[in-house]
């Protein structure tokens, strides 16, 4: 176990710095590049805080689906596979119930404001 | 031996005075942009009675190379002339370069004035007359565009859906990294990929950043690269992907307007009956597309460190729920 502060505070104390300090002394494609690199450091941080559980839950629905456990990117292998010969398909519905579990969660990591992913969480809560 | 950067202000003012009527000369030169397939640049013409604002396309350092889906600078300077016959906005071709020039391979077109930037088309109040008509302008303009006829066009890729789903298959597996929701879609492209359309020619990345659009609507079709031979309502797909909606999620067609406003003013302007289900078939497609693209930044990422690429890799997953609310839709 690590001393305090965790990862997660490391990261967003980095990603404030950019751009609190570095960004506004910046300029032109640089400062771009700063404020990438902050929006970077946010998929980092959001990844230590959901991917752990997520993960955990991901690699119970492939075995579920597949039948065994095995390691995530062995069994995300294997599932695409059966995609591909027609073996898993929507009808399956534990499949589409897997990848909206897991596409939901990539977003809520890697895109959070994206409005596909947006109107998903809207359509999910009123269907509900 | 093609000139190098630093010659091309001399080598352009000798074309323009050979092939542009009335040049003295020429100046202003400016880079736009470079990419892996060809060089952009801005400069104008000069003469008596004032400046001829132009555009210098051509490839890399002049040197010409043949990718596998970019048709040759020569070939899209042909087409942007039938294109222009044919009623369809684009800047016409002033020259294209031949050996003499000493410029290597390109052409030479009028320069439009006016603004390819999304965020801006979509947001600011310069373009708040042109959004509620550019829907209906591009059906038009496709409609005009998928009827010039074959017999009149250079020799291009043919690539109607199957082989579409098949050439970014191999992408996606030469990538590697497992995407299931990728599979889904391929899977249900094959299963869905029309059969036996007739093929007319498809400008191929029909989509914001290519349009030039003023407060008036759509001014030039431009980039005319990944044009060939297809299923016409691949480009009315293709410009409904969500990736090109910026956010204006309930505005399929790139953010500014309703399929029904472009299939209407498609069909009315002779392009042929719409098919809604093909063109989900190229939505679909077009989502898949983006997302294996963005997959590939991450082999760029791998070579140049560059941070941007990096989170561009991490943007395939927002195809992967667009993909998942065509296919699978809940509630």
């Amino acid at each position: 176990m690590q001393d305090k502060p965790s990862a997660i505070e490391l990261v967003e104390a980095v990603a404030n710095f950019i751009r609190e300090h570095a960004m506004p002394q910046l300029q032109g494609h640089t400062a771009f590049h700063a404020r990438v690199a902050a929006n970077a450091l946010d998929i980092i941080k959001r990844e230590l805080e959901v991917a752990p559980a997520a993960e955990m839950q991901e690699r119970e629905r492939l075995a579920a689906l597949l039948g065994h456990d095995g390691a995530l990117e062995e069994l995300n292998r294997e599932l695409c596979g059966k995609i591909e010969t027609g073996e898993l398909t929507l009808e399956t519905t534990a499949l589409g119930e897997h990848l909206w579990a897991t596409t939901l969660t990539k977003l809520a990591i890697d895109q959070p404001n994206y409005s596909g992913y947006r109107r998903a969480l809207k359509e999910w809560q009123e269907s509900r | 031996m093609a000139a190098g950067s630093e010659n091309i202000a001399s080598q352009l003012a000798d074309v323009a005075r050979a092939h542009i009527a009335d040049a003295t000369g020429a100046t202003g030169l400016k880079r736009l942009s470079g990419g892996a397939s060809q060089e952009t640049w801005a400069f104008s013409a000069t003469t008596e009675s004032g400046e001829i604002p132009l555009i210098l396309r051509r490839a890399p350092g002049g040197e010409s190379s043949k990718r596998d889906t970019a048709v040759m600078l020569e070939t899209e300077a042909i087409l942007i002339g039938l294109a222009e016959k044919a009623g369809v906005p684009v800047p016409p071709v002033r020259h294209v370069l031949q050996p003499g020039d000493d410029l290597g391979h390109g052409f030479i077109m009028g320069r439009v004035e006016g603004e390819t930037i999304a965020r801006k088309i979509l947001r600011d109040d310069e373009f708040a007359s042109a959004r509620p008509i550019m829907a209906a302008q591009c059906g038009e303009i496709l409609a005009r565009l998928h009827n010039i006829d074959r017999a009149s066009l250079p020799e291009l890729r043919v690539s109607p859906g199957a082989s579409e789903v098949e050439q970014y298959w191999h992408t996606y597996k030469t990538h590697g990294h497992p995407h299931p929701v990728f599979e889904l879609a391929f899977r249900w492209l094959r299963d869905n990929a029309p059969q036996n359309t007739e093929l007319t020619l498809v400008h191929g990345d029909f989509r914001h950043g290519n349009l030039m659009i003023g407060p008036e609507g759509v001014r030039a079709v431009l980039d005319w690269e990944l044009a060939h031979l297809g299923d016409p309502m691949e480009d009315l797909g293709w410009i409904c992907v969500n990736s090109w909606r910026f956010g204006n999620i309930d505005n399929p067609v790139g953010g500014f307007g309703k399929r029904e406003d472009m299939f209407a003013a498609y069909e009315a302007a002779g392009g042929g009956k719409v098919d809604p289900a093909r063109v989900k078939f190229w939505e679909v497609l077009g989502s898949l597309k983006w997302g294996v693209m963005c997959t590939s930044m991450y082999e760029g990422f791998r070579h140049d460190g560059s941070v941007e690429r990096a989170t561009i890799g991490r943007r395939s997953s927002e195809t992967e729920i667009d993909l998942l609310r065509l296919l699978a839709p809940r509630g």
